[in-house]
């Protein structure tokens, strides 16, 4: 329904030439006990009331989609007295949990550096570091560090050309969502470029959620947490019980 | 077969969690130790959050030290007296050893610590237990006679004398008192049983019998752990009921083979046994903090210090 609003919207605006339609093949992701990754594809189209326009450089898409955002602490080891220990730290305000981009093309060719920095469309424009201590003089080698474990990990990716453009009107891209995903909202966006502008966005919402036993023992455990507790320790005991009783069954 | 972890938040291999399980059971079996010191850093090592393994690791203990203890219990193996009189210095030395970890924690550098203290703790126990036993096992083999270790020291000269029958001890309820204490403090500070430091406390110290020390540490270990486990549940919510489950299936079945290949050593073999295994995990914490790590930095949640 909102989609349909924003769509009517951005149709009755006259100045936009291109207008961006899209869809994803699921909008919930549900997290069960043998969760092991999802894929996602995301599709959609270019909207005109004119033919393709003749001037300027070719059309291209960008899909991000990020994960929610959370502050981290980055740390980094210095040897001291002989053995390597966390000596400095700085806290990044604002990093996603999971951030992919993808793109039609290579990334400086699909977006200026000014887009970018308006729509933090890149990794290290959508993590937000306001300010470092004073101690540190190379707080950006910490940012880089974040980004560079979380690429490691699979949690950060930069997919250039993973976005198939048909005819400057159909595209689509999928999002591999990994294994270790976290609860929340995983905003998608979508940009159309054209010469590193960008004409249209549009935006979207995966919602990612624990469902079944994840999602009772989850809550159990934050609702209820006593409860919880003595509920761990009985199947403990009880766990531990029961071996002793079936050892001791199969020797005699 | 991956499987999510709900308080983890992780994905990971069920059948390596059930071996590593096993692995630690068959030790806590043997030797008495709830085997913290060996699971929680293999469990850092998958990628499970420290503060989640800590926590679940206790659960698992308390599964594998009951299992065990019970197999000790039909043995008469368990000094009942000793272990209570243990329990009240740990329980105490619990207390004190989470305000000492709080306050650490506001100095920051709580981790270095943590893995300071495994290292001394480990190398100087470990390399004792290994050099004793090695003699010991040396006097057997060319007198052919038991080496007496019952020495009269100044622990038998302390007051509040009192019996421990299965032990075959009359000594002060101090040093029991003591030991336990200092352990508490350890558990809590290390986020582990404290069977590793208790064992060869009890052996050296107290001069208890070593077939009496598995399960009396085992049955001390379990009150412990599970103590700990209510407090992380009730204020971290770290407790992964989904992990614990995993890991203790493994860990009771280890620790009722575990108990069953620990008669069938020779005391000596068992001491110099756990020495190896002990002073392996300070050499490979000694190296971590050693050489240069191939990733200089760390993620941690923000906010914490």
């Amino acid at each position: 329904m909102m989609r349909w609003i924003l769509l009517f919207i951005a149709l009755a605006l006259p100045a936009q030439a291109e207008v961006v339609v899209a869809g994803l093949s699921q909008n919930r992701v549900s997290i069960n006990a043998n969760f092991d990754g999802s894929e996602i594809l995301i599709f959609g189209a270019v909207k005109r009331e004119e033919p393709i326009p003749s001037e300027g450089g070719p059309l291209q898409v960008i899909i991000t989609v990020a994960g929610p955002s959370v502050p981290i602490t980055v740390r980094r080891k210095e040897k001291k007295y002989g053995i390597w220990i966390n000596t400095d730290a700085v806290e990044v305000d604002e990093a996603p949990s999971f951030y992919s981009v993808a793109t039609s093309g290579p990334f400086a060719e699909v977006i200026s550096d000014i887009e970018d920095l308006r729509h933090r469309v890149s990794i290290p424009r959508a993590i937000r570091s306001v300010g470092a201590p004073m101690s540190v003089a190379d707080a950006g080698s910490f940012t880089e560090a974040l980004i560079r474990i979380r690429v490691k990990n699979d949690l950060y990716q930069v997919n250039e050309n993973a976005v198939e453009l048909d005819q400057d009107t159909l595209f689509d891209t999928s999002v591999a969502l990994p294994a270790n995903l976290t609860e929340g909202d995983y905003t998608t966006r979508i940009f159309l470029t054209r010469d590193g502008k960008v004409i249209d966005r549009y935006e979207t919402v995966i919602f990612v959620k624990k469902v079944g036993l994840e999602r009772f023992l989850f809550n159990l455990a934050h609702e209820r947490p006593l409860i919880y507790g003595l509920l761990s320790l009985a199947i403990a005991i009880a766990a531990g019980w029961t071996a002793s009783a079936v050892f001791r069954y199969l020797r005699s | 077969m991956q499987i999510y972890l709900p308080i983890a938040e992780v994905s990971v291999n069920a059948f390596l969690l059930l071996g590593l399980g096993g692995i630690v059971g068959v030790l806590s079996g043997m030797f008495g130790v709830g085997g913290g010191f060996l699971m929680t850093p293999l469990l850092f090592f998958i990628g499970i959050p420290p503060a989640v393994a800590v926590a679940t690791e206790a659960n698992q203990i308390v599964a594998s030290s009951f299992s065990g203890v019970l197999a000790h219990l039909r043995r008469k193996t368990v000094d009942l007296k000793m272990g209570t009189v243990l329990l009240v210095g740990g329980l105490f030395g619990a207390a004190i050893g989470v305000q000492v970890f709080a306050m650490l924690r506001a100095m920051g550098q709580v981790d270095l610590l943590v893995k300071l203290s495994y290292v001394v703790f480990l190398g100087v126990i470990g390399g004792l237990m290994f050099f004793e036993s090695l003699n010991a096992i040396r006097k057997t083999r060319k007198a052919g006679a038991l080496p007496t270790r019952k020495k009269h020291n100044w622990i038998h000269a302390l007051p509040f004398k009192m019996k421990f029958r299965t032990s075959g001890l009359y000594i002060s309820v101090i040093p029991p008192l003591v030991v336990g204490v200092v352990v508490g403090v350890l558990a809590a500070i290390m986020g582990v049983g404290g069977g590793f430091v208790m064992v060869p406390a009890m052996i050296y110290l107290l001069g208890m019998p070593t077939k009496v020390v598995v399960g009396t540490s085992l049955f001390q270990i379990i009150f412990v752990t599970g103590f700990t486990t209510l407090m992380h549940a009730t204020t971290n919510y770290t407790v992964d009921l989904m992990l614990a489950l995993l890991l203790l299936i493994g860990g009771v079945i280890g620790a009722q083979i575990g108990a069953r290949i620990g008669v069938k050593l020779k005391a000596e073999q068992l001491r110099i046994l756990l020495a190896v295994m002990v002073l392996l995990v300070c050499g490979k914490l000694a190296l971590d903090l050693l050489l240069q790590p191939s990733e200089l930095y760390s993620l941690g949640t923000g906010g914490e210090h």
